[in-house]
């Protein structure tokens, strides 16, 4: 019988988002495979969590907590859920293909000898074999998989899989016994910067994008009003990040990230496939352009024709109206 | 040099890749992309890393290797390398299709030969988007890795980087020997010049022969997004705000 084990990143004891979406993931594919679904802590004080999965179903949290795994360290976290895999008996291992969940897999991968697919966006189950479905070429396609060695990894988008709510769930926590010396830390986070508190495209549930239709930098305070209006993030096009506008952290595309929010506005972008890679899986997409035939407007559920620059200051103002009702 | 002092030696490992304007048609197998008419340049984020090879190389005194796994046409991205001033490339020559744990087993056979101080990667290929290569080479060759690295500083036996995360970044130290996945934003590649690129063209490659072939993960189909419905033009100039946000409430209700 397959036996699960979800890792449930972290941050300063806090789980985010995408954990739940692992655990809720684990929780429904282990009712698929008749499987046992066991969900992987790790950090300085990390037990207190273990009630937040509770509730979305987790019967059984591992805890790895240790003074030093406050901050992240890829060699040491890696070893951590390479060494619980073992001890548990898992044959499948979820995490989320965050930063973090990127950065363990692959290595974790090599150690258990295993196959990996990365950013899965679907997650099903076939005659007991599981088969994820993931984009590539950044969207312009997707591919189902399956892994054919014996531990199979899969990683999960954020912002895809619905973290979904278990009554009367008491998780049980059991302490994993972590023994960790010098070289474990061969990797060692020494600080981390947040870049002034602003939500990451990766993980807004709105993102509005600026391109070079906002005709100066300056202007690009008319997209960032609107994503702080609707509790969104900023995006870039790549012509205006290459033009040095906008630091890379916010391009949208295929050479920058590739984003899938409930609604994308994209303000004065026309739309080259490098950008449409990058969200044209976007539930809801607006385009604002001045050109009636740019590309964006081929893959836009709604349109406005015209000037960004003036459309984008009375748009902000009719959301914050029907906003505040 | 190092602290041991002797040179440092410093590998980049490089892919070639259908450039990102190509419009991804489904090949007759059903599993991969239709080849005809498609561009393929190097992977855009391996240009970083040869990059970063030649500024370590400048800065610390060493030796340069590129290494590919991969089809003839591979050799393409190694004569790219070359033109940007690489000094030595392998070829682990192979048509058959290879996972990304695959390649990774070819490239640390490779490596472990060579016994680099530092081994740079792109953060991924555009292609496949698997992110994976990098840290599966790091671990079969048992050395550190940092992933998505936009800063990189090496001091004696250990470097220091500036990493991406959500909404910020991760200041990280490792030792050395590691491996180093390059973000766009780590430098700005340079233009090969017509020397080098003369150059590049007559240089050999050294090939070898894959050490291994069993791929952990298979694909079983590809397909293409489903095409959207024509979307509705609301209007044309501000005039037309209102009722975009009263659609998007209303009839989308995404706010």
């Amino acid at each position: 019988m397959s036996k699960i084990l979800a890792f449930i990143e972290s941050r300063d004891n806090k789980i985010k988002n995408n954990g739940f979406e692992t655990a809720s993931t684990a929780v429904k594919l282990g009712a698929e495979l008749g499987a046992e679904v066991e969900a992987l802590l790790i950090g300085s004080s990390v037990s207190s969590l273990a009630a937040e999965l509770g509730a979305y179903g987790i019967k059984k949290v591992i805890t790895a907590e240790n003074a030093e795994l406050e901050k992240y360290s890829t060699t040491a976290y890696t070893k951590i859920v390479a060494d619980a895999v073992k001890e548990r008996g898992a044959d499948i291992v979820l995490l989320s293909a965050t930063a973090m969940g990127k950065d363990i897999s692959p290595r974790l991968a090599a150690k258990l000898e295993a196959g990996l697919i990365v950013d899965c966006t679907e997650i099903r189950t076939e005659g007991g074999n599981v088969i994820a479905t993931r984009p590539v070429y950044a969207g312009k396609a997707y591919i189902e998989m399956k892994v054919n060695s014996a531990v199979k990894i899969f990683t999960l988008r954020p912002n895809v899989f619905k973290p979904i709510h278990a009554d009367g769930v008491i998780a049980e926590t059991e302490v994993m016994n972590v023994q960790l010396g010098d070289s474990d830390f061969a990797v060692k986070v020494k600080e981390v910067v947040v870049s002034n508190e602003k939500l990451d495209v990766t993980e807004a549930n709105i993102v509005v994008s600026g391109g070079r239709g906002l005709k100066a930098p300056e202007n690009f305070h008319l997209v960032e009003d609107l994503a702080k209006v609707l509790g969104g993030a900023a995006g870039a096009s790549r012509a205006i990040v290459d033009a040095g506008w906008r630091p890379h952290s916010e391009q949208v595309g295929q050479t920058g990230k590739t984003v899938a929010p409930s609604l994308y506005i994209a303000v004065g972008i026309s739309g080259a496939i490098q950008h449409l890679a990058g969200m044209s899986s976007s539930k809801c997409i607006v385009a604002i352009n001045k050109d009636k035939d740019a590309p964006i407007f081929q893959i836009a559920d709604y349109g406005i024709i015209g000037d960004a620059v003036e459309i984008m200051p009375v748009l902000t103002e009719e959301f914050k109206k029907v906003l505040s009702n | 040099m190092n602290k041991k002092g002797k040179l440092m030696k410093i590998a980049v490992c490089v892919s070639q890749v259908p450039d990102t304007t190509t419009k991804v048609k489904v090949g007759s197998d059903g599993k991969s992309i239709d080849p005809a008419g498609v561009t393929y340049i190097i992977n855009p984020y391996d240009e970083f890393a040869v990059e970063a090879a030649l500024q370590l190389k400048e800065k610390n005194g060493g030796e340069t290797l590129v290494v590919s796994v991969g089809k003839d046409s591979n050799k393409e991205a190694i004569k790219k390398a070359y033109a940007m001033g690489i000094e030595r490339g392998i070829l682990v020559k192979s048509d058959a299709e290879m996972d990304s744990y695959t390649v990774a087993r070819n490239l640390a056979d490779v490596l472990k030969d060579y016994n680099p101080d530092m081994v740079l990667f792109g953060k991924q290929s555009i292609d496949y988007d698997d992110s994976q290569v990098g840290g599966l080479v790091a671990e079969m060759l048992g050395i550190p890795s940092v992933g998505v690295v936009v800063s990189l500083n090496v001091d004696g036996n250990k470097a220091v980087c500036e990493r991406e995360i959500e909404g910020g970044k991760e200041v990280v130290e490792t030792s050395l020997p590691a491996a180093i996945c390059c973000q766009r934003g780590l430098n700005n590649p340079r233009y090969p010049n017509l020397k080098g690129i003369m150059q590049a063209k007559s240089k050999a490659i050294e090939e070898k022969q894959p050490t291994y072939t069993e791929n952990k993960t298979e694909v079983l189909k590809m397909t293409l997004p489903k095409p959207k419905a024509k979307g509705k033009i609301v209007g044309e100039d501000a005039s037309a705000a209102a009722e975009l946000v009263r659609l998007l409430r209303e009839e989308a209700k995404v706010i």
